[in-house]
């Protein structure tokens, strides 16, 4: 399911992935996908097992090699084709169902394919500290246009390359330009003017921010923007690594703040579907939406909505950390420990890393923003440049809290506190007391 | 039991009568390989994996180091969903109990149901069907419907038609009633979307009954009906007296079906993506167990122990009870 509800439904993958969840839903009254986020205890069998057309443009260099991915939908997984064309390594790509891949991860890198699509962050450091991924540094000293950031993101707790980031989407603030220009809303930059434009929707008859909690991760990004700007990045970091006690004084700090915001909210979050805010803010009912960029996906493109479509960064808090931090989840993929063709899996990594691939991936998607920078960016259109822009000039990139942190205390503990605390914000001592407990029964890194 | 040979001697009253043995060599072997492979595979599909659960739950595994590496680690899984995550367990725990007397309840309307649509009445198919579609769908299905079209705060069915300001079934976890117990904080109850819950269960699990007892009917006797209309009962007491002890069998299983699916609901919270306030052990055992995470087997197995144990005293204690009853 799980589980996954949707689910699980419930799920924290790439934006793209929830897109096409949607489509497959919307196409099958959610048949597989659904099934596999409430948990389907055999998910590994019930994938489905598509196999590429080899792509053999390769002159007999690096063998064949196998990839493990989790590009379901019909979309990504042609755009995945065709990047691994671009690559020129002979691949067999074997797709599974997204959340069931997800879901049994943990057993399927015991036996994987060479390469496996993952994400960056805590989620591939803590397979890499169990030593189940190979290492691919020498992949990264060929790599270029990689900047520093992504290479950390990259990097586990050895030093060592693990993950080649293939592409990201930030979280930002969205908005419908139409609304703002037609109700002289100007863009808030501080914690004051945002509070200010709220206050000034509400009185316009205006939802300011909507909210939704499905799933209890939509409100994790909320968590996190406004941790990086109250505590910043470096605590954010410490305290999503379990060093910090979620009883301090700068956590409750963090919930201090969101709770001025919280009249500004959509009413009752907690059963709302992101799916169902994305269509009060497309009919102007509601003016914000601090969620991924896969929002754009929930409108056709090219037309009104996804047009009149833009973001701007969550407003500064705490002047010492501006709006240096951003949240933008890195897709990507990484080695098996023990690849049958390494030579081939390090070729083909080599190439998923360098622009060629991502252009092609691109072409067919053109979603999500290539994380390589000597990709072309002349096909972008206006989001995926802002997006490129804010990425770019962001001095952090945190992941998202389900990544940065043990997934299952991100799921189990933190995502239920928040559900509570929007369903009380008063018991947030007791919430947060419950949640430092339970941090205690889990290992970090 | 087959009578014994002709003997004179009346055997003693609860004393064994002797069990003929023409079986051949060949009919034994038949009854072994008839009863040696299901318990074969009995044991091995489902007390095996059991036992291994139990194992599991004393001992720490990240569900990825080798096996052998697992470690021991006594009581603890278990000192800590009773005293770190016993808001989860005792809600879990408490939910369920709501469930095993809600769907008792539902088994009576559904026996209800069965009564009434046994009675030939005009247009019964049409209505056993409308009662009996949900047991059919799938639970992907069942999840759309309840979540996005009917309990769907924004655009679903029952919002549309409620009095006043939308409510959201979904996802609101405050208390329609609760109880302080000394050890526990905060209260235990019963939250309002689990109620709302509550009536989809209600939708799919009296369809479910219905059909069973639809079948259960159709074995009574007509005669005994008729036998008790001529001696002047009316409709309550030839229910009573004749038709539901006739049921018996029936009863039985409904009565283990129904507790069964209290304890171990899982599919249409699973479906609803488990909101905050309607965790049942179910749903406690797999996000533990399934899902990226799963790197605390140990801990999640001492959720499904918690299940395991209550299933099966359940069982032991009506099995037995049952048993016991029929033998007088």
């Amino acid at each position: 399911m799980t589980k996954p509800t949707e689910s699980s439904p419930k799920r924290r993958g790439a934006g793209l992935n929830r897109r096409d969840f949607m489509i497959g839903g919307g196409a099958a009254l959610g048949g597989a996908a659904l099934l596999a986020a409430c948990g389907d205890d055999d998910g590994g069998t019930t994938a489905t097992t598509t196999t590429a057309a080899p792509t053999t443009t390769a002159d007999t260099g690096p063998g064949s090699t196998t990839l493990g991915s989790n590009f379901s939908g019909e979309v990504p997984k042609a755009a995945l084709a065709a990047a691994v064309a671009a690559t020129g390594v002979e691949t067999t790509i074997n797709t599974i169902d997204h959340n069931t891949y997800q879901d049994n991860f943990n057993t399927y890198i015991q036996q994987p394919d060479d390469v496996v699509s993952w994400f960056a962050g805590y989620r591939m450091r803590a397979f890499a500290g169990k030593g189940v991924l190979g290492d691919i540094s020498d992949v990264w000293s060929g790599l270029s246009g990689m900047s520093d950031g992504f290479r950390s993101a990259s990097t586990a707790l050895d030093g060592k390359q693990y993950f080649v980031p293939f592409y990201f989407y930030p979280w930002a603030v969205h908005y419908r330009k139409s609304l703002f220009a037609d109700m002289g809303y100007s863009i808030p930059t501080t914690w004051g003017e945002f509070k200010a434009l709220c206050d000034t929707m509400e009185g316009d008859g205006v939802i300011p921010l909507c909210a939704a909690n499905d799933g209890r991760w939509p409100q994790m990004g909320m968590f996190d923007m406004i941790n990086l700007r109250v505590n910043g990045y470096d605590y954010h970091v410490s305290l999503m690594g379990g060093n910090e006690s979620w009883e301090s004084a700068e956590v409750k700090n963090v919930f201090s703040t969101w709770e001025e915001i919280l009249p500004y909210y959509q009413p009752d979050a907690n059963g709302r579907a992101w799916e169902d805010s994305a269509v009060a803010l497309g009919d102007k009912s509601a003016g914000m939406f601090l969620i991924g960029t896969f929002l754009a996906d929930q409108y056709p493109a090219g037309e009104e909505i996804f047009e009149d479509l833009d973001f701007f960064l969550f407003p500064e808090i705490n002047a010492e950390h501006g709006q240096d931090a951003i949240e933008a989840p890195i897709d990507g993929f990484m080695m098996a420990a023990s690849p049958e063709n390494e030579t081939g899996a390090k070729a083909l990594l080599g190439g998923l890393g360098s622009a060629p691939a991502i252009d092609a991936f691109l072409d067919v998607n053109p979603s999500v923003v290539a994380a390589n920078s000597n990709a072309n960016t002349s096909g972008y259109n206006s989001l995926q440049q802002s997006s490129a822009t804010a990425v770019g000039s962001a001095k952090q990139i945190a992941q998202f809290l389900d990544r940065d942190t043990d997934p299952d205390f991100a799921a189990q503990v933190v995502g239920t506190g928040i559900a509570d605390f929007l369903t009380s914000p008063g018991s947030i001592d007791t919430i947060l007391a419950d949640i430092e407990a339970k941090k205690q029964t889990f290992t970090f890194e | 039991m087959e009578a014994t040979a002709a003997s004179s001697v009346k055997p003693r009253r609860g004393a064994r009568r002797r069990r003929s043995s023409t079986l051949t060599g060949r009919d034994r072997m038949w009854l072994w390989l008839m009863v040696g492979i299901p318990a074969f595979l009995h044991i091995a599909l489902v007390w095996l994996p059991a036992s291994l659960t139990v194992v599991l739950s004393f001992a720490e595994w990240d569900n990825l180091a080798p096996v052998s590496e697992i470690s021991a680690t006594g009581f603890r899984n278990y000192w800590i969903i009773f005293t770190i995550f016993e808001t989860d367990l005792f809600g879990a725990l408490f939910n369920n109990l709501v469930l095993v007397v809600w769907l008792t309840v539902c088994s009576a309307i559904g026996m209800l149901f069965a009564y009434l649509l046994d009675k030939n009445i005009r247009g019964t198919a049409i209505y056993q069907s409308i009662y009996y579609f949900p047991v059919v769908l799938s639970l992907a299905v069942v999840g759309f419907i309840w979540k996005s079209t009917m309990f769907s705060r924004d655009r679903g069915l029952l919002n549309a038609v409620w009095p006043g300001e939308p409510v959201d079934f979904v996802g609101d976890s405050t208390k329609l009633f609760s109880f302080d117990l000394p050890f526990l904080d905060p209260a235990l109850g019963l939250s309002k979307n689990f109620a709302a819950l509550l009536v989809a269960m209600a939708w799919r699990h009296i369809g479910y009954i219905m059909v069973m007892y639809l079948a259960g009917l159709k074995a009574v006797d007509a005669s005994l009906r008729e036998a008790a209309q001529i001696d002047g009962c009316n409709e309550w007491q030839s229910f009573r007296q004749v038709v539901f002890p006739s049921l018996r069998p029936i009863n039985v299983i409904v009565v283990v079906i129904t507790v069964i699916e209290a304890l171990r609901a899982y599919d249409i919270i699973a479906a609803l993506n488990e909101p905050r306030g309607t965790d049942v052990m179910g749903t406690l055992v797999t996000k533990s167990l399934l899902g990226e995470g799963s790197g605390r087997v140990g801990f999640g197995s001492a959720y499904g122990v918690v299940m395991l144990l209550l299933c099966l005293g359940f069982i032991i204690w009506y099995v037995a009870n049952h048993y016991r009853e029929s033998e007088l």
